[in-house]
């Protein structure tokens, strides 16, 4: 039980581009266990997209990957051939997007598109994956959803795009969800019901979930543990209560105080960590984040910090964090 | 669906009746009597009653009308004095030549056209891509008729492997064919460009649409990507485009048969003009553009058809 | 749109190859037509039987056609007239489709529903066809030929114009400025035009090739400008008929035919590529 459903080891990943490449994933670890909930936090351009699409294989095809492996159940996914790997998607690892207005075709009719969704299960008919499709849209609220099998996507509601496309997710039931910034499209309101959603879904089926998010709220709200990145690096990794009552990466600590949710004394201002992401063309030789880091040394540009364990499931990538 | 049929049918048969009615005001909105206008200045008086009475002249203006009207929904398109046939019958002797050049044109264009617009999406960004790019616009600008004396002078004139004039003798289909190789290459080329482009753009902004993501997301092979999920989409405006073509094509072979002799509604129609022979013009006119909308709204109730968000449209 | 966006422009189209050749050869064409007079070495009319069909030499450099003619000098000439006609017709086509457009756009319903009906039903009438049918009532000429290019190429600017219009009114700016006082006429000068005269130069250029085409090919048939106006379809037919004796004629008479409607589709497609960058699809 402990061992873990997915597991990602030392991936390192670049992006071919006119120019050169572009380091995205530089040795990443990250691992989630069955019926966990892990939360992928960092900012824009930190990576956490990325590492979504390793996890699943849909990288693009100017994404190299230059180390490192994915683990579904002990298995390496990435020395698979592209045939067997296509066949784990949707089955054993589902994804969610950001997008519902864009995620659906247009021109075929909701039902037509789960069952399609339904591919890598064979020998089962037709029939049978239509009323599957259908009970799972019921279970995650759609009211009607006989009637919403029929549909075009654009008939439906932001909302209810979603909700079809996490119903889509779960069909296979697959041992691990991605759901890379579900709720970043959405109102507030809706966010709340799909948060909601994915906590009623994860106690029942007790799938793993991975949430990418740049929003922490959510991750407080649903997850188990969270893993925060920076550059294309876990700078911190601990379970949730722990990361917000005490953060030890410089980084985390800063990402904590701009959230305006947290913020306990009104200022006047909103905080913000000054400086820029470093330029990944051309990694720097050590933290990539001491160029803004308030506590950072000599030491920490010139040499990679280590990763420093404080406890069971918490470490940080730091050379000024006290065990 | 039919509900959405119902209602473009309807708003081409206005369309058609508008264009009637503005083609009929016209006539009568132009100083002069047709009947003199055909006869030249040398007729006689008697010659143009007897001609104003054959075109139905003589009648009141609204009589005209109704007529017109009348027999044109009836399939009467008025009687050619000059040739003393029933206009539509000489239309529907001459159309099928015109459909067969135009379809074979629109054809091999289509063909070639959507290869090279998967051609440039498979070297998207290489040399060959740019290459396409301008040879694509370039196609496009060059007029038929031009092409088609060119051609002539080489084919016909310099190298002598195909015919310069006429359609091939009836019945012989292999001299029919090879008459219809240098007008339907000279009348098709234009739109290959026009094809290479569309179907080059459709599929590069189709392949990098959300929806195909999830497809792969959810492990479809890459051939149930392409063709389910991309091409039923990318193939919408091609569908139109080519409707569009038709009757481009159709009137663009006025020229072309001209140039090469062929009989079709391009030199019945030019015949016509020459002799100020306006029944069978108006006929002509009339004919082809209720082609052109039959063709036009049948494209866009496929393109409904495999398109849903189109149906809304109609909706306010 | 400030005077930086038009150079703006100007430079990123003189930075495509394609839209540098189609400016190029545009601007040629419309230099021939101006200087004619002084551009053609000799007078296009005058007849010299005597040095009839003379191939291509030092003395005429594009030949003589059957009359003795100095091809080149019609040729140029022929410009004039191409570029006259098309350049007249689009641009009082563009001026129509942008009156109509707006009237359709900020005018009642009902006015809108009867335009638009009118713009669908010109667009269905193949132009050429309806250029036939025109002539055989009014006969033929220059007048005619104008007169039923404008009535056929007025519905796609007039749709275009309308579509801006009606997009504008419900943005949000133009009901502040209306809430502020502005009148329909200054919202229109200030907001819409600007917007509006790049999709339009481009349809415009794109026209034009259309136009040529169409003025020579009814020269060609004989239903174009009177003789012996020189027009290239015109050329084009005389040597169509003495093809087998003069071939040079055709491939003198089709040149220009050839460049100027390909260079007005490169201006056309550099100005597209220029204006708006986001349709460039795919391009690295």
């Amino acid at each position: 039980m402990s061992e873990p459903v997915l597991s990602v080891e030392n991936l390192s990943l670049r992006y071919r581009v006119p120019g050169g490449t572009v380091a995205a994933l530089r040795s990443v670890s990250i691992a989630v266990r069955q019926g966990e909930v892990l939360g992928i936090a960092g900012e824009s351009g930190c990576g956490k997209s990325t590492l979504a699409a390793a996890m699943i294989d849909l990288t693009g095809a100017n994404a190299e990957i230059t180390s490192g492996t994915v683990r579904l159940r002990g298995q390496d996914i990435l020395s698979l051939s592209r045939d067997s790997r296509r066949r784990l998607r949707g089955r054993e690892i589902a994804m969610v997007f950001q997008d519902p207005m864009t995620a659906f075709s247009p021109v075929l009719t909701v039902g037509e598109q789960l069952v399609d969704f339904q591919f890598n299960i064979n020998d089962v008919p037709r029939r049978e994956k239509w009323i599957r499709a259908q009970h799972m849209l019921a279970r995650v609220g759609l009211t009607d959803p006989d009637l919403a099998m029929s549909r075009f996507p654009h008939e439906l509601s932001g909302g209810m795009r979603q909700r079809a496309a996490i119903a889509a997710a779960l069909l296979m039931r697959p041992a691990v969800l991605i759901a890379d910034e579900p709720t970043t499209a959405l109102d507030v309101t809706m966010e709340a019901q799909i948060v909601h959603l994915l906590r009623e879904l994860q106690a029942d089926y007790r799938c793993a979930i991975v949430i990418v998010t740049h929003h922490l709220g959510v991750i407080a709200e649903l997850c188990d543990r969270v893993a925060v990145m920076y550059a294309g690096e876990v700078v911190e990794e601990a379970p949730v209560d722990v990361l917000y009552h005490d953060p030890r990466h410089p980084y985390t600590r800063a990402l904590l105080a701009c959230d305006p949710a947290l913020i306990e004394e009104a200022t006047g201002r909103l905080p913000a960590i000054g400086g820029r992401l470093p330029d990944l063309a051309h990694p720097p030789p050590g933290c990539a984040f001491a160029e803004r880091c308030r506590l950072s040394t000599e030491r920490c540009r010139i040499v990679p910090p280590p990763r420093v364990a404080l406890g069971p499931d918490r470490s940080a990538l730091c050379h000024e964090v006290a065990p | 669906m039919l509900r959405y049929a119902v209602k473009r049918i309807a708003l081409a048969v206005v369309i058609l009746i508008t264009v009637m009615v503005a083609m009929y005001a016209m006539v009568f909105l132009v100083p002069g009597d047709p009947a003199s206008l055909a006869l030249g200045p040398r007729a006689t008086p008697e010659l143009k009653e007897l001609l104003r009475e054959r075109m139905g002249l003589d009648e009141p203006v609204l009589m005209q009308v109704w007529h017109f009207f009348h027999n044109a929904a009836t399939g009467d398109l008025g009687y050619d004095v000059w040739s003393k046939r029933p206009v539509l019958d000489q239309i529907l002797e001459f159309f099928p030549n015109t459909l067969v050049l135009g379809v074979t044109a629109l054809g091999w264009a289509v063909v070639l056209g959507v290869a090279l617009g998967c051609a440039a999406v498979v070297w998207r960004g290489t040399v060959t891509d740019r290459i396409l790019g301008i040879l694509s616009v370039g196609l496009i600008s060059v007029p038929a008729f031009v092409v088609a004396i060119y051609a002539i002078l080489i084919f016909a004139v310099w190298l002598r492997w195909l015919p310069a004039i006429g359609a091939g003798t009836p019945g012989d289909f292999g001299s029919q064919a090879r008459a219809l190789i240098l007008p339907a290459f000279a009348l098709g080329i234009g739109w290959v460009g026009y094809l290479a482009r569309l179907v080059r753009a459709s599929l590069l902004e189709v392949m990098g649409e959300n929806y195909i993501r999830t497809a792969r997301a959810f492990g479809l092979p890459e051939r149930k990507v392409v063709f389910r999920y991309a091409l039923r989409v990318a193939i919408i405006p091609t569908i139109a485009l080519l409707a569009v073509g038709l009757g481009s094509i159709l009137s663009s072979a006025v020229f072309v048969e001209t140039v090469f002799g062929r009989p079709g509604i391009g030199t019945l129609i030019t015949g016509a003009v020459q002799k100020r022979n306006y029944p069978v013009v108006m006929g002509t006119v009339l004919f082809m553009t209720a082609f052109y909308l039959f063709v036009v709204t049948a494209a866009d109730l496929l393109i409904a058809r495999l398109d849903p968000r189109v149906r809304d449209v109609f909706r306010r | 749109m400030s005077s930086g966006g038009r150079f703006r422009a100007l430079r990123a189209l003189l930075a495509d190859p394609m839209g540098t050749l189609g400016l190029g050869l545009v601007l040629l064409f419309v230099a021939m037509a101006l200087f004619a007079p002084w551009v053609a070495p000799a007078d296009p009319i005058k007849l010299n039987v005597v040095e009839k069909f003379q191939p291509p030499s030092l003395a005429h450099f594009a030949g003589t056609d059957h009359l003795g003619r100095d091809l080149l000098s019609r040729i140029v000439f022929g410009a004039r007239t191409a570029l006259s006609i098309a350049l007249t017709s689009v641009g009082l086509a563009g001026l129509g489709g942008l009156i109509l457009g707006m009237i359709a756009g900020i005018g009642p319903r009902w006015l809108d529903a009867v335009l638009v009906l009118m713009f669908d039903s010109m667009s269905s009438l193949p132009m050429i066809m309806f250029a036939l049918a025109v002539i055989t009532i009014v006969g033929p000429g220059t007048g005619t030929l104008i007169l039923v290019v404008v009535l056929v190429s007025i519905p796609a600017y007039a749709r275009l114009i309308r579509a801006q219009t009606l997009g504008l009114a419900g943005a949000d700016f133009i009901v502040a400025e209306r809430a502020m006082g502005a009148s329909s006429a200054r919202i229109l000068f200030r907001h819409l035009l600007p917007n509006v005269v790049g999709p339009l130069v481009i349809l415009l250029s794109m026209d034009v090739p259309v136009v040529i085409m169409l003025e020579a090919g009814l020269s060609y048939l004989n239903l174009g400008v009177r003789p012996p106006t020189p027009s290239w379809g015109n050329i084009l037919y005389d040597g169509y008929t003495s093809i087998r004796s003069a071939p040079y004629m055709v491939l003198v008479a089709g040149l220009p035919l050839v460049l100027s409607t390909l260079g007005f589709t490169f201006l056309g497609e550099g100005l597209r590529d220029a204006l708006d960058p986001k349709l460039r699809r795919g391009e690295p």
